[in-house]
């Protein structure tokens, strides 16, 4: 597998370290047990298209939101994951 | 003195006749030439018995002239550089080389378990699972033993590879595999093109099925247009040609795997170069031209040896000048196969008969016939007399039901030609019928992979090279080159007509797998139990699952499973393919990753120094640390250790600290920062002070723990584990990037750029005082017990200074830039020498930290809370932090968790062992009373006995209860106490005076 | 027909003509008291169990291509019960107590090989780790050794001991442990299954649940029709999350790829099963010769069954680590298979929180040396409505209460377990 960072251009699967969804939210400060839960141990675990982070150890350090298809391993795109998973408040 | 090469034709192929080689086969000295494999030159010498099949040890020959051998597998070379099941239709000869046939005893040619064939009957596919069952401990004691012996192929060297191995990473526009017609021709276009192209060819000679099938390519001679078309590739700068050199696999994302033969046709390599290279090729389009192989037919006898593909047989003869028969008949059921008998007649060798299944013969082939005086006999081989010998009569069955005999040497077979298929399938692709050929072509490809030629199915030599060269010019034009390619090598398409036929009835073993004897009623049979998936026909029958991967087998078998099963070939469908195409040598995986190079080694600002002290090193991670430094004398670690020890408790002492992780935050909103990933709070720490941090996963379990220091308003400095450095650093980057944006804080590792020495002791003072500029206030009021800043030492470099203490002494911790580490710790030997100063090592460290009750690895092992550890005061219920809210789940906050404790043994002479289990005293070990284990020990100067920490339940409660130590793995059983686990200074005087 | 040697000596004497099907070939009915979806070694288990231990043999196991061509076909088929925490411990030795009976209950060898299982260590850190696991093991009646340095060289003298990265210091032996051959486990639960009744029904996709007014699950919906059922059980580790989602749930489960890989056959050489403790690499040697080996998982999430080369790299790395005498072994062939990850890396059997539906899930590296283990709990789950005590830990509300069986230590991140 190979990605395009986009602070570094296209590099091998080994400078990048895995994550996972990247479609959680961290609930807010004061949210409940229940909430924090779901965020920390459920997982929709798609077999298709999903966006996850990836993390650019071997390079930038940048953190990344990657769009990829677990069925094929195709990467689509590629994106900073700045504030992908910042608490939204009423979200 | 090498025999007579018997066999060898008087002129033509391709190998060197002025460069004889001399090799030993089972002993026996042959001779060869250069240009030569191992099996071409058996064959010119006259040998037709190579080899033992896996379960019946039936006599094998010489089946084909590729990667695809099933049969001809030796150990080549002798001693450490002994190579189990070489295909000898790959090796190439070279002077001295030294083969031995396999799976046989005594001999290849009285072999003893051929006996297993009297017990063919019973040895049916999957006989084992049947039996072997009573009594149960005979499998372990005497069947498994019987039958591991009986099993396996050749035997691997047994001692370590002496070879080295390289990895390399190579980029390309188009990467090709074959350099057959279609893959020269894609060369030539994507070349011209202007892209940058890799050619990847496994054989050392470039020309595929060019080499050995004649024909005319823009009207020359095939031999002349090969010269004049590689000589035209040589001269383009961006296209690498590399022989010997296997495509063998297709990873994400446009990456290939390759395997470069760089040295095996020589005895060994030559000094400073590498036996083998694995390459991962990055490449933005593929062109697969590899080619098709030649699928045998199965009727009884087949495996006979002398028994040879057809296509084989030709390569033989017009490649190496070598005649696998003299006398030879062939039975094919399509058109391609008469080539062979063209080949044979024109290197004056007889042609027996052919036996051709199809209904009608062409007119051409007809006459060719009658002028070689040799007959057409329409139907099939029912059976072969012969032995280990080789052929003598052939039994057919002519289509009408007469029987018919021929007396030949050699049988060449041609069932058709399979596709080769794998690597447009590795990604899981199943490839799709085609009817007209009677084989599986590729059903679209991993992305950028297209097939060419036969490899997708079109056989003829004008296809081959028209397809190829389309391919090579859409691929480099997909690859942004669009540069002149200029026209398409021309050639006419062989006719090419095909019945199928895959099976022939008959008496007496018909092999589908010949490496691994499974034969047509073994099919039969699998059908009838119910095995009628592919994949359980594989499984249970073991059918493909042989070195070859079913390169010749497969095919048939699932035709006649299909049969059987009255189903159609499509219906029934093919397993799946995986890589690597052919097998790779697992050392090229590794390439220097092995022996002391396996990981990198990371030394310590003050290794070297260190290592002129003598010191003992350990691995901690990648780091070596010096672990105790001995001294002449004393008679083991624990003396050293002990004196280090109370060194620093005495005086002064200095340990190398700096692989703990260091991380600048810097920023307006450093601390709020730090108040999210701690459970404590960093805000309110003021300027110049340090304070001990813990921070948690989500989940609510402990991460890791530090020192971090406020070095200004919009600065902090934080340490991590040396364990953790690298993934707290991502933890935070993760913190910073995704989860608060809106933070003003930028983090730096710097655990690189600094050399850390902690220095401790009651005389701590006295030695810094040598180091630091006078002019630094060290007192305890000008640096008090937590304070942090930076400060100049003598001679002007700057350091950070911090007043903390892992030992529980007065203790600072020093940094100077990385480059001064090496002078700090002579300085610091110097200097300290009035006061005895006394480097130590990571064990002292350890005994320290144990008697002041620090927690560390062991017990920070990803199930403690913070609480468990002696630490849940820390957690600040004002704000909120990673790890928060799951940390009050129920079961993280029962009163019931096993959590940290003082331990030692009753008796003061007893040693304490780490792992040993926790039981109350009295009562008989069980899993209703294992209430916790020992995590950490040592041997305590101070206390002057073994003392340790462990986590058990509800440990804090039962200070000084007696319990039971049970360690039945190391037989010991004995009482200790529970204690507080601050053994030294509970008060903490010492470190604040 | 038994399986013996006197019946194969028989049936030579015809040919092989007279062996019936292994397994019968079902046509579904409409109604099964426990319909299992999941034809591996788990569900067929669980069948026989139900069948042979509960009497319920009333029982449908659906398969959606062959039988075992999920996982139990492609893993690298070690046995052993060397756990270190309470859950994990007993339960793997429950397995262990069944493969040691197996064959002679399902009239099947499976080529149960106790062969020994060494895990080694490479420091003082791993030693102590694997002396607490010891005793644990020890404590709950399993048998463990921990070996020094001159016992693992006189069990292993071709390791590298001369100028190794990383010198092996030691080891955690369990002799007991070792391999099975691992299709056969699956042909021999559905031949024994088979013969009490149960009806294992191939090429039949589970593609939704049928669900009564209270929400209850009273069947299931396939590629070959509606089959209704009394109960239904999920064993389909690898695609739990794709299955349970169709009732509506989500699970603590991530699906990773993990590679094995197997070299050429070659004449005995390794006499049992190791785990290296300085890097990725653990290693048998099949009965038929080859070296069967594997590593780390991929990483990253997927169900795609094939890796990359990174993973296949560094795991070739560690055996050339541990044995160089490898280096001219030949890697044969290298695959796939979808582990279902759960976020402490311990498994879930349970009840799921919609009726009628039970979970058997997250089986991460354990499946293999689970199965008769499992089959046997959950069986015992599926019949009698409460956890088997041996499975009590593994309830799927552990997470949200807090009581994660980590063995790890790695916390809810599935790819480090």
């Amino acid at each position: 597998m190979r990605i395009v960072c986009p602070f570094c251009g296209e590099r091998e699967l080994g400078e990048f370290t895995y994550l996972g969804d990247a479609k959680p939210v961290r609930p807010v400060a004061g949210a409940s047990e229940d909430e924090v839960f779901d965020y920390v141990y459920l997982r929709d675990n798609v077999a298709g298209a999903t966006s996850e982070y990836w993390y650019h150890g071997g390079g930038c350090r940048a953190w990344l939101k990657v769009a990829r298809n677990t069925l094929t391993h195709e990467i689509s795109s590629v994106e900073p994951a700045l504030g992908a998973g910042a608490a939204r408040v009423g979200a | 003195m090498a025999g007579a090469q018997t066999h060898r034709l008087d002129k033509g192929g391709l190998i060197d006749r002025s460069a004889s080689l001399n090799f030993r086969f089972d002993g026996k000295t042959f001779s060869g030439f250069q240009g030569d494999t191992l099996a071409s030159a058996l064959i010119a010498n006259g040998v037709k018995l190579v080899g033992r099949s896996f379960k019946y040890h039936r006599p094998r020959g010489i089946l084909t002239s590729g990667s695809e051998e099933p049969n001809a597998l030796v150990e080549l070379r002798t001693g450490a550089r002994r190579e189990p099941n070489t295909k000898a239709t790959t090796a190439e000869l070279y002077e001295g080389l030294e083969a031995a046939s396999q799976n046989r005893w005594p001999s290849l040619r009285h072999d003893v378990m051929s006996v297993n064939q009297l017990f063919a009957p019973i040895f049916v596919a999957g006989f084992y699972y049947k039996t072997f069952m009573w009594p149960a401990k005979f499998w372990e004691a005497i069947y498994e033993p019987a039958i591991r012996r009986a099993a396996g192929l050749g035997r691997a060297a047994g001692v370590a590879d002496p070879d080295h191995y390289d990895k390399a990473w190579a980029h390309c526009d188009v990467l090709i595999a074959g350099s057959g017609p279609a893959g020269l021709a894609a060369a030539l276009a994507a070349g011209r093109s202007g892209a940058r192209v890799i050619l990847c060819e496994e054989d050392f000679t470039l020309g595929g099925r060019l080499l050995s099938d004649g024909g005319t390519i823009d009207g020359l001679p095939v031999a002349e247009w090969l010269s004049r078309t590689l000589a035209e590739l040589a001269a383009m700068p961006d296209v690498r040609i590399m022989t010997r050199t296997t495509l063998f696999g297709v990873y994400d994302g446009g990456t290939y795997g390759a395997i470069e033969r760089v040295n095996d046709h020589l005895p060994s390599p030559p000094e400073h170069q590498v036996r083998q290279r694995l390459w991962r090729i990055v490449a933005r389009r593929c062109v697969v031209a590899a080619g098709a192989l030649e699928r045998p037919i199965v009727f009884a006898g087949n495996d006979t040896p002398g028994v040879m593909m057809a296509s084989a047989m030709r390569t033989y003869i017009a490649r190496y000048a070598a005649a696998p028969a003299k006398r030879i008949a062939l039975f094919t059921n399509n058109e391609d196969g008469w080539r062979t008998v063209e080949a044979a007649l024109g290197a004056g060798l007889q042609i027996a008969a052919v036996i051709d299944a199809r209904p009608d013969v062409s007119a051409a082939y007809r006459s060719l016939a009658s002028k070689g005086g040799f007959p057409v006999l329409h139907g099939s081989v029912s059976g072969v007399e012969g032995g280990k010998d080789g052929v003598r009569k052939i039994a057919v069955s002519l289509t009408g039901g007469a029987r018919a005999e021929v007396e030949a040497d050699g049988l060449a077979v041609s069932g058709g030609w399979n596709p080769a298929v794998g690597l447009t399938s590795y990604h899981r692709g199943r490839p799709k019928w085609r009817d007209d050929i009677a084989a599986f072509v590729p059903d679209g490809a991993p992305p950028g992979m297209v097939a060419a030629g036969a490899a997708n199915g079109d056989f003829g030599l004008g296809a081959c090279l028209s397809q190829g060269f389309a391919a090579g010019a859409a691929a480099a034009h997909d690859a942004g080159h669009n540069g002149k390619a200029g026209t398409a090598p021309v050639a006419d398409d062989e006719a090419f007509s095909l019945t199928p036929l895959w099976h022939v009835a008959g008496k007496g073993k018909a092999f589908v797998d010949y490496q691994h004897d499974v034969t047509a009623s073994d099919i039969e049979l699998a059908q009838r139990e119910g095995f009628e998936s592919v994949e359980h026909l594989k499984r249970y029958t073991t059918l493909g699952m042989a070195t070859d991967q079913g390169k010749t087998s497969n095919v048939a078998g699932l035709a006649i499973m299909a049969a059987v099963s009255g189903r159609s070939i499509p219906e029934t469908g093919t397993t799946i393919y995986r890589p690597p195409y052919v097998p790779v040598a697992i050392g090229a995986f590794a390439g220097h990753h092995r022996d002391e190079t396996f990981h990198a080694t990371r030394l310590t600002p003050s290794h070297h120094w260190a290592a002129e002290q003598g010191a003992v090193f350990v691995d901690t991670g990648l780091w070596k640390r010096a672990q105790w430094y001995p001294r002449a004398g004393e008679k083991d670690w624990l003396e050293s250790v002990t004196r280090e020890v109370k060194a620093v408790r005495g005086g002064v002492g200095f340990c190398d600290v700096s692989t703990l992780g260091k991380i600048d935050v810097h920023g307006r909103d450093a601390g709020a920062f730090l108040d999210r990933v701690y459970i404590n709070t960093f805000s309110n720490l003021a300027v110049g002070k340090a304070r001990y941090g813990l921070m948690l996963r989500e989940d609510g379990i402990v991460y890791d723990d530090g020192t971090t220091s406020r070095l200004a308003e919009d600065h902090y400095f934080l340490t991590t584990t040396t364990a953790k450095a690298g993934l707290v650093m991502q933890h935070l980057e993760f913190c910073r990037q995704v989860l608060f944006p809106e933070l003003d804080v930028q983090l730096t590792s710097v655990s690189d750029q600094w050399a850390q020495f902690s220095i401790a002791g009651p005389k701590t003072r006295d030695l810094l005082k040598e180091i630091v500029d006078p002019a630094e206030d060290l007192s305890n009021e000008g640096f008090p017990f937590m304070g942090a800043r930076e400060v100049a030492l003598r001679g002007g470099i700057k350091a950070r200074l911090f007043r903390i203490s892992f030992s529980g002494e007065m203790a600072f911790e020093i940094s100077v830039p990385a480059r001064f580490g090496d002078a700090m710790a002579r300085n610091l030997m110097l200097a300290g020498a009035p006061f005895g100063v006394t480097p130590y090592g990571t064990e002292a460290l350890g005994v320290m930290r144990v008697e002041k009750g620090h927690v560390a690895g062991p017990e920070l092992n990803g199930t403690t809370t913070a609480a468990d550890l002696g630490l849940g005061k820390m957690m600040s219920t004002k704000k909120d932090y990673i790890g928060r809210v799951m940390a009050g789940r129920e079961a993280l906050v029962a009163p019931d968790r096993q959590v940290v404790v003082g331990i030692k043994p009753t008796d003061k002479a007893r040693r304490l062992r780490s792992g040993a289990h926790i039981i109350p005293k009295g009562q008989i070990p069980g899993p209703g009373n294992d209430q916790g284990y020992v995590t950490s020990v040592c041997f305590s100067p101070t206390l002057d006995q073994w003392i340790g920490l462990g986590l058990v339940e509800r440990g804090r409660e039962r200070i000084g209860e007696v319990v039971h130590a049970h360690d039945p793995l190391r037989g010991e059983d004995y009482d200790v106490e529970l204690c507080n686990p601050v053994f030294y200074d509970p008060d903490g005087g010492r470190q604040r005076g | 027909m038994k399986y013996s040697i006197f019946s194969l000596a028989r049936a030579a004497l015809s040919g092989h003509k007279n062996w019936q099907r292994t397994w019968r070939d079902a046509t579904p009915k409409d109604h099964y008291d426990v319909v299992i979806i999941g034809g591996g070694g788990h569900g067929l288990a669980t069948a026989w169990f139900l069948a042979s231990e509960y009497g319920i043999k009333n029982v449908a196991v659906l398969e959606k291509g062959w039988i075992g061509s999920g996982n139990a076909g492609r893993n690298t088929t070690i046995i052993r019960s060397n756990y270190g925490l309470p859950g994990n411990t007993g339960f793997y030795e429950l397995s262990m107590k069944l493969w040691e009976r197996m064959e002679q209950d399902l009239n099947y060898n499976a080529m149960v090989s106790q062969r020994g299982v060494v895990n080694l260590y490479h420091s003082d850190a791993q030693r102590d780790a694997y002396a607490r696991r010891g005793n644990t093991m020890r404590i709950n009646g399993i048998d463990a050794e921990l070996l020094d340095l001159t016992a693992v060289k006189k069990m292993m003298p071709f390791l590298n001991f001369d100028n190794a990265r990383f010198p092996v210091q030691g080891g955690l032996l369990q002799r007991r442990g070792g391999t099975a051959r691992h299709d056969a486990v699956v042909w021999g639960y559905a031949h024994a299954a088979s013969a009490l009744g149960v009806d294992i029904i191939q090429n039949c996709e589970v593609t939704g649940f049928v669900r009564d007014a209270n929400g209850k699950v009273t069947g299931v919906e396939t590629s070959r029709g509606k089959i209704g059922a009394g109960k239904v059980g999920m064993a389909v580790a690898g695609s739990s999350s794709r299955v349970a989602a169709m009732a509506g749930l989500r699970l603590p489960i991530e699906s990773h790829v993990l590679q094995a890989f197997v070299s050429e056959a070659i004449k005995p050489l390794l006499p049992n099963v190791m785990t290296f403790g300085a890097g990725h690499f653990y290693v048998s040697q099949s009965d038929k010769g080859g070296l069967v080996f594997g590593g780390d998982i991929d990483g990253y999430n997927s169900y795609a069954q094939r890796g990359n080369m990174p993973v296949m790299e560094d795991v070739c790395e560690g055996g050339m680590a541990l044995m160089p005498m490898i280096g001219r072994v030949r890697l044969l062939r290298q695959w796939g298979g979808i582990m279902d990850m759960s976020m402490d890396g311990s498994p879930i059997i349970d009840k799921s929180p919609v009726d009628g539906l039970y979970l058997n899930a997250g089986w991460c590296y354990g499946g293999f040396k689970a199965t008769p283990g499992s089959g046997f709990v959950f069986a015992h789950l599926l019949a009698r409505d409460t956890p088997h005590e041996e499975a009590a830990k593994f309830r799927l509300d552990r997470f949200r209460r807090g009581a994660m069986i980590d063995e790890k230590g790695q916390g809810a991140q599935p790819n480090l377990h």
